[in-house]
């Protein structure tokens, strides 16, 4: 279980205070969460917040009971929180299978490597020793990235936008990942989207907007009002 | 042979015990053993110090090692081996120089390696430099590298310098026939005060030439790194070279490309890369659990892989 207990998270920009994240309070338990919300909206540090990347302004963060707040990226990850980026990183000379058994941490055979590449639909063989460098399409490397999480199996999976940049063929394909990922995790995910297809699979969603919760709650309660406000520019309904 | 000269063999040349096919092995300044085949001659040279390797033509799948170690402080050597690889040859050649110093005078191996590579001929080439002791002598190591590639042939070069020396000026100079193909791949890391300076020069003078150099060097601590390459196409050809590395602690690095084309039909291309890890790629690993050192170490090494 996740706590976030009176986040807030401000960046100095050009000599001003900007608040981009305002007392958060969330407590995550549930196996499927979805974040939401307008771009700039504080979903992606928050995220970055949990796994260490960035430090809270003021607040605590308690998983499993235990405070975190102050622990590293690496204590946090072998404490059991992973996060996929929303744009992989490459790396000159590091294999897939090198990730991948990195991600593992252990020594794992290739079909163990090739189970999990297999998982996010890509056909081992062709790419079990392919460097993660710029030969891999945008997309590639975001199912290599989805494969690492799998392999590493934590109790909180943190997935920023796994459907940016991918394409609409492919798009089809990863959200029966998600879909398989949320019959089989031990833990939660948290997972960052726009998607309503993911939004639909998720247990419970939460809006964030203006570095606030704007609304919580389960898919029904929430989703309905999402689509709803998906109304019309307002300055052009204006001109009419 | 103890066993400091016995693990220096295995990390030049990956030898733990006497290879199969021909060798020549030389420990401070003397063959300590030799082995030539029906196909591989190993001949010491009459007017200088070093062998003439002779592979005759449509020699295929063998291979030839001779590494050189010194492990007595202060010596300092010359050694000129040419190889001569006939028409239509296929082999793998392994040298590598393994300096153990443990006393205060420098120890110094300046190897000088001509290849004659014949028509239709292809070779692999690997070459390893590595140098440990921890006496306050420096080991220092001048590989010079000569190659002609014949018409149709064909020549892939593996050299890689990982620990232990001191200073090393590396000089390779090729010159390609017709249809010849060169291959490099350079595998640099330097620490402490070392200084290490590449230099290639290859000229492509025949129809259908090309050559792909591609160097990945890791520069730590005080050392310093200089690259240059030349590269000429004087007829109709293809060049590329690729220098990439990466720049740690206060060490400096300077890239010298050079491409220069005599003829409309040679096309040439340089890419050169300086910069420091990227500070995404460590929190990436650390989002897998490693430390931000384990962390460094994975990305230094896969890239020198």
């Amino acid at each position: 279980m996740l706590e976030l207990q009176n986040i807030s998270y401000v960046v100095e920009d050009g000599g001003n205070h900007k608040e981009i994240l305002k007392n958060i309070n969330l407590t995550i338990d549930q196996r499927f969460v979805a974040l939401t919300g307008p771009n700039g909206g504080g979903k992606s540090t928050l995220a970055k917040i949990i796994a260490g990347i960035y430090v809270p302004t003021s607040g605590r963060i308690l998983l499993d009971g235990e405070d975190i707040t102050g622990l590293s990226i690496t204590e946090r990850a072998r404490k059991g929180i992973s996060f996929a980026f929303q744009q992989p990183v490459r790396f000159k000379g590091l294999t897939v299978r090198d990730l991948i058994t990195l991600a593992a941490g252990r020594n794992i055979s290739v079909s163990d490597a090739c189970g999990y590449l297999s998982e996010v639909g890509l056909c081992a063989r062709d790419y079990i020793n392919r460097e993660i460098d710029a030969s891999l399409s945008g997309g590639e490397l975001k199912r290599i990235e989805i494969a690492m999480i799998i392999a590493r199996g934590t109790k909180l999976s943190l997935f920023d936008e796994p459907e940016a940049g991918i394409d609409l063929w492919s798009f089809g394909n990863l959200i029966q990942v998600f879909e398989k990922l949320h019959t089989r995790i031990n833990g939660s995910i948290m997972i960052i989207s726009h998607q309503e297809r993911i939004l639909n699979i998720a247990d419970r969603i939460i809006v964030i907007a203006n570095g606030q919760v704007q609304s919580d709650g389960t898919r029904d309660e929430v989703l309905p009002g999402l689509l709803g406000a998906a109304t019309a520019c307002p300055v052009l309904t204006d001109k009419l | 042979m103890n066993t400091i000269e016995k693990n220096m063999l295995a990390e030049i040349a990956d030898l733990h015990e006497i290879p199969e096919g021909a060798y020549n092995i030389r420990r401070n300044g003397e063959a300590e053993a030799r082995n030539t085949t029906a196909n591989i001659d190993i001949v010491p040279k009459a007017d200088e110090d070093g062998i003439d390797i002779i592979i005759a033509p449509g020699t295929k799948r063998e291979s030839v090692h001779i590494p050189v170690i010194l492990s007595q402080s202060g010596l300092t050597e010359t050694v000129y081996n040419d190889f001569f690889i006939g028409e239509g040859a296929d082999v793998t050649i392994i040298a590598g120089c393994g300096i153990y110093n443990c006393g205060d005078d420098n120890s110094e191996h300046s190897g000088i390696h001509t290849f004659h590579v014949g028509k239709n001929a292809k070779v692999r080439y690997v070459e390893k430099h590595y140098g440990e002791g921890d006496g306050n002598g420096q080991n220092v190591m001048n590989p010079t590298t000569v190659i002609e590639v014949d018409e149709g042939g064909y020549m892939e070069m593996e050299t890689t310098q990982i620990k232990g020396v001191d200073s090393t000026l590396r000089k390779t100079s090729a010159v390609l026939a017709a249809d010849a193909t060169l291959v490099i791949h350079e595998k640099l890391m330097t620490h402490g005060q070392q200084i290490a300076e590449t230099d290639f020069t290859v000229d492509m003078n025949g129809a259908g030439s090309s050559v792909n150099l591609v160097s990945r060097s890791v520069a730590r601590e005080e050392s310093q790194q200089v690259f240059r390459s030349v590269i000429n196409g004087n007829n109709a050809c293809t060049g590329h070279s690729e220098c990439d590395a990466i720049i740690m602690d206060s060490a400096s690095v300077a890239a010298i490309p050079e491409i220069t084309a005599h003829h409309v039909d040679a096309s040439l291309i340089h890419e050169a890369a300086i910069g420091k890890i990227a500070g995404e790629q460590l929190i990436k690993l650390m989002t897998l659990g490693l430390t931000e050192q384990e962390a460094e170490e994975q990305i230094v090494s896969g890239f020198l892989k």
